[in-house]
């Protein structure tokens, strides 16, 4: 869900790299040095999501699993996300320069509030409560990046209404999917190792 | 790696696909966007990078946004082109399509060719270099360090998986053992970092990491950004003065 550079508005730029340097501010806020480690372990781990493929019909999509990053990392999950984009358009090519503050709004924001929204659920729930929130979450966060992406290019200019919805609408199963590997993955992350979901972030 | 842009300081190299990118963004006039790819194709060709990978990746980014780009021609309003089915298609819709095209494969041809060729590490030390905050700086540098890991103990599981006959299908099978998969993958991750950060205690890390690469711009890395300022200005000149159009 990258957006390249030339596509936006200089209004729709200029706010996404405006929002995106306060979220930075504010996640590097609750990332001390001693996290560092665990954090950049766990970005990578992020980033690594995106080269794992789940079938979907005849194609195929992969995953983005911001919604998991946010209810783990909780603010930190806004760096986190941003190194792995940035990662992502300095040697893949995938995304833009200029975008790039729009493109870590779109996926870290949703990050952060399914944190703020979901996170207090999962704080005593254990084994299908814990994968409904987890799918809440999760789904949640692909849903909303969904919805900014396309706002972001109709907000750049009418032209992109059609492109705009055709992103609303071709994403309608990948929130689905998304919403059930989240589930999954919080589901085991809960028995498994619930500090992670509980004390970490 | 033995390429052009080696010798050239990091921190130039950086701050010049910054601005180029901040410039081709700012144009319109498609020959001085088309100025501006070959700018760009000019100097992946001087760098010595092998070219069909780095075009690879510009052609997998284009692939991205073909949609896009096709839709464009019906959604913006015009003289008409050609209609289809009842569907009509401006050329002021082409033509903002062959734009935003140019624009992005300008900016991405740069970007891969001046940063994309740095070692990781090179990146971080040279945006630490440029004030960026240190924590942002080291969480970069963990990241880089840990995806070809973490790629590695994904491959391992998946093997693990191929090994008790799992095949993914559109089934809800397949999305648990993925979601399951990627969960192991999380606690792999954190379970490692807890190991590396005892390691690195032992050996007295404060939670700083040194800054080794010393930096200095030459002549050369001065002539370079000076070249490419020019370039940069030139292109500005030919778009608001429409020397070529």
């Amino acid at each position: 869900m990258h957006i390249v550079d030339g596509a936006l508005s200089g209004e729709v730029l200029i706010a996404g790299g405006a929002v995106a340097v306060a979220g930075l501010v504010q996640g590097l806020r609750h990332l001390p040095l001693e996290k560092i480690p665990a954090t950049g372990m766990l970005a990578a781990t992020f980033f690594v999501a995106s080269l794992i493929h789940v079938p979907l019909g005849p194609s195929s999509v992969h995953l983005i699993m911001n919604g998991v990053a946010g209810l783990i990392l909780g603010w930190a999950a806004f760096p986190a996300l941003f190194v792995g984009l940035l990662l992502q358009a300095v040697f893949f090519g995938y995304g833009g320069i200029t975008v790039l503050g729009v493109n870590a709004v779109n996926i870290a924001m949703p990050a952060i509030v399914a944190f703020l929204l979901v996170r207090p659920f999962l704080q005593h729930s254990q084994g299908r409560s814990s994968f409904v929130w987890g799918a809440i979450g999760g789904g949640l966060a692909v849903a909303l990046t969904t919805i900014m992406v396309a706002l972001s290019l109709w907000l750049s200019g009418d032209e992109f209404l059609p492109a705009a919805q055709l992103v609303l609408v071709s994403h309608v199963p990948v929130i689905v999917i998304e919403a059930l590997l989240s589930g999954a993955t919080v589901y085991l992350l809960c028995k498994v190792k619930p500090e992670l979901i509980r004390e970490y972030g | 790696m033995n390429f052009a842009f080696n010798r050239i300081d990091p921190r130039a190299r950086i701050l010049v696909a910054l601005l180029f990118s901040g410039v081709v963004v700012a144009l319109s006039a498609i020959p001085v966007l088309l100025l501006a790819f070959a700018i760009s194709l000019c100097v992946l060709l001087i760098s010595g990078l092998p070219k069909g990978k780095t075009l690879k990746r510009m052609a997998a980014m284009d692939g991205f946004i073909f949609v896009m780009l096709l839709i464009l021609p019906f959604s913006v309003p015009g003289d008409l082109w050609f209609s289809l089915y009842g569907l009509q298609a401006s050329w002021q819709g082409l033509w903002r399509a062959v734009e935003i095209a140019l624009i992005a494969n300008a900016v991405i041809l740069m970007l891969l060719t001046l940063v994309g060729s740095m070692e990781s590490v090179t990146l971080g030390q040279a945006l630490g270099k440029l004030k960026v905050p240190m924590a942002l700086v080291h969480l970069l540098l963990f990241t880089v360090r840990y995806i070809e890991v973490l790629k590695d103990e994904y491959q391992r599981l998946r093997q693990a998986m191929a090994a008790r006959a799992f095949r993914a299908g559109n089934n809800w099978h397949t999305y648990r053992s993925i979601g399951y998969l990627f969960g192991m993958l999380l606690v792999r991750a954190m379970e490692r970092s807890e190991r590396v950060m005892e390691a690195m205690k032992c050996r007295g890390f404060t939670g700083q990491l040194p800054m080794l690469a010393q930096m200095r711009m030459q002549v050369s890395d001065w002539a370079f950004v000076a070249v490419m300022l020019g370039l940069m200005v030139a292109l500005l000149y030919v778009e608001m003065f429409r020397v070529l159009v």
